[in-house]
């Protein structure tokens, strides 16, 4: 018996450069830059003063103010976003049986905001004070079950955690229980807000931050040989996976189609990706051997492209390695130029400009891009959108841990 | 503290922490049945009234679990801080 196959029928976003889908592509192809000063609390102790934040998002236009309130900044993101991609793909408990629709949203630190507000709490008032909705702010699982009881959906409910690569693992968990047949539908994302004071300094002390203060709209820039370090981003992206038939019968729009997965991981160090980018080249392949796809049949890479020395660096020696001759050919932007890198939302959010490319033959830029680097000498799309015919596409996504994810999609032609 | 003064900061906090409007509020209204609190939200509210009246953390649990009314809370609060 063949596989049952899985399209995208519904998205959702709420990014640094827009917060609805179309208005977050629209920022892609123009290039937009969502990096500026940092708002969400005061950085005057703080080596990295900028970060690529959501603006301009009231959670009450799509959660009820009291239940908003028992939410965490990153449950709010993913409400939101789920709530825009159900109605977009116009499912619901009664056009579907609801036990077979479920949620997967995962996040790579969770409510952190909320941890660092309540443990100021603890300290000045002590533990009989905090908050009685602290735990269910904080933990990662609660943003599906926020979803779940919105829109009644009870087919399989659970969140991934994979740092930076959560947002894929999310989706590909997602497409194989659509694809074994346990779920006709599933809404899949990540989401993460952690932009605050302790997350900020973190990743700071790890070197791992851009400190490039002086010229803060110049600091995402993947590939580029001054690059010196990623941006912090925060938002959700959500997507809706159908079965293909379920979702032809119902006359459903379809964005594009998820064909192949491939999770891999460096077993090599904690946090710095395996020399040559090793694991992310298998992981590369394993997407490509699942999808049944010649490299060939490849024309367009979302990278990682961190804006980190290491990832970029390794990630186009993977790219190389599994590609030969064909690496020229491609494509292979950076999506994070733009928006900063939403850790455990970064996989969902350039999943769905993965799609949209593949729909829409638009390849949006690795912008930022002004110096060459021996060790990255591929096609970036410097700096411009660029127009191109595509057939399928890779986005890869790379986590502290070691994992990496890629993961094949396909435009669809009825 | 007066009852007007006393009822007056109990509404304020069951509208901000339930997100219900004022006229909802009223002294029969009760937490769970009319004004759709859980239990968390009423763990909140105790924790509320012993802030703002500057109770400390001196409503013992019995005390509290009675206090299911918009009414009760009032009459509560005015034995212990009324005049």
């Amino acid at each position: 018996m063949s596989k049952r196959r899985v399209v995208i029928t519904g998205m959702g976003a709420v990014t640094p450069i827009g917060n609805t889908v179309e208005e977050f592509w629209k920022g892609l192809t123009e290039g937009r830059n969502g990096v500026d000063l940092i708002t969400l609390f005061d950085t005057k102790d703080h080596v990295t003063k900028f970060a690529a934040e959501v603006k301009g998002f009231d959670p009450t236009a799509y959660i009820d103010r009291k239940e908003a309130r028992r939410m965490d900044r990153f449950c709010q993101f993913a409400v939101a976003a789920s709530k825009m991609a159900v109605e977009d793909a116009g499912i619901s408990a009664q056009t579907h049986d609801p036990n077979r629709v479920g949620v997967i949203i995962g996040s790579g630190i969770g409510g952190f905001i909320s941890f660092e507000e309540t443990f100021e709490t603890y300290l000045q008032k002590g533990p009989q004070r905090i908050s009685p909705f602290f735990i269910p702010m904080l933990i990662i699982d609660i943003a599906a079950g926020h979803v779940a009881i919105l829109h009644g959906f009870k087919g399989p409910n659970y969140a991934t955690v994979s740092a930076c690569a959560t947002g894929s693992h999310a989706i590909g968990a997602a497409f194989m229980h659509v694809q074994r047949g346990d779920a006709d539908a599933m809404v899949c994302g990540g989401s993460e807000a952690s932009i605050c004071r302790v997350g900020v300094a973190g990743f700071n002390v790890m070197k791992a931050l851009s400190t490039r203060n002086d010229d803060y709209k110049h600091a995402s820039r993947p590939f580029d040989k001054m690059r010196d370090g990623f941006v912090m981003g925060e938002g959700s992206g959500i997507i809706i996976l159908e079965e293909l038939e379920t979702a032809k019968q119902r006359g459903a729009k379809i964005y594009a189609e998820i064909v192949g997965i491939g999770f891999t991981d460096d077993a090599y160090h904690i946090t710095a990706p395996a020399e040559g980018g090793e694991g992310a080249a298998r992981a590369m392949q394993a997407a490509l051997n699942d999808a049944g796809l010649k490299p060939e049949a490849i024309g367009y890479i979302n990278a990682h492209g961190t804006s980190t020395e290491y990832n970029d660096k390794n990630e186009t020696a993977a790219i190389k390695t599994v590609f030969g001759e064909h690496a020229k050919n491609l494509i292979v932007s950076s999506t994070k130029s733009m928006t900063g890198h939403l850790l455990g939302a970064a996989g969902a959010v350039e999943c769905i400009a993965t799609a949209l490319a593949v729909q829409r033959g638009m390849i949006p830029p690795t912008i930022n891009y002004e110096v060459p680097d021996e060790a990255c000498d591929l096609n970036y799309a410097p700096n411009k959108a660029v127009a191109k015919e595509l057939s399928c596409a890779l986005n890869n996504t790379f986590g502290f841990g070691g994992h990496n994810t890629c993961i094949a999609v396909k435009k669809y032609i009825s | 503290m007066t009852r007007e003064e006393i009822e007056k900061k109990v509404k304020e906090i069951i509208v901000k922490k339930l997100g219900v409007t004022e006229s909802e509020v009223t002294p029969t209204a009760s937490y769970v049945e009319d004004l759709g609190a859980d239990s968390l939200d009423q763990v909140e509210l105790v924790m509320e009234f012993e802030d703002t009246f500057g109770l400390g953390e001196k409503i013992p649990e019995e005390e509290a679990a009675k206090l299911t009314t918009v009414g009760s809370t009032v009459e509560f609060l005015m034995a212990k801080l009324g005049k």
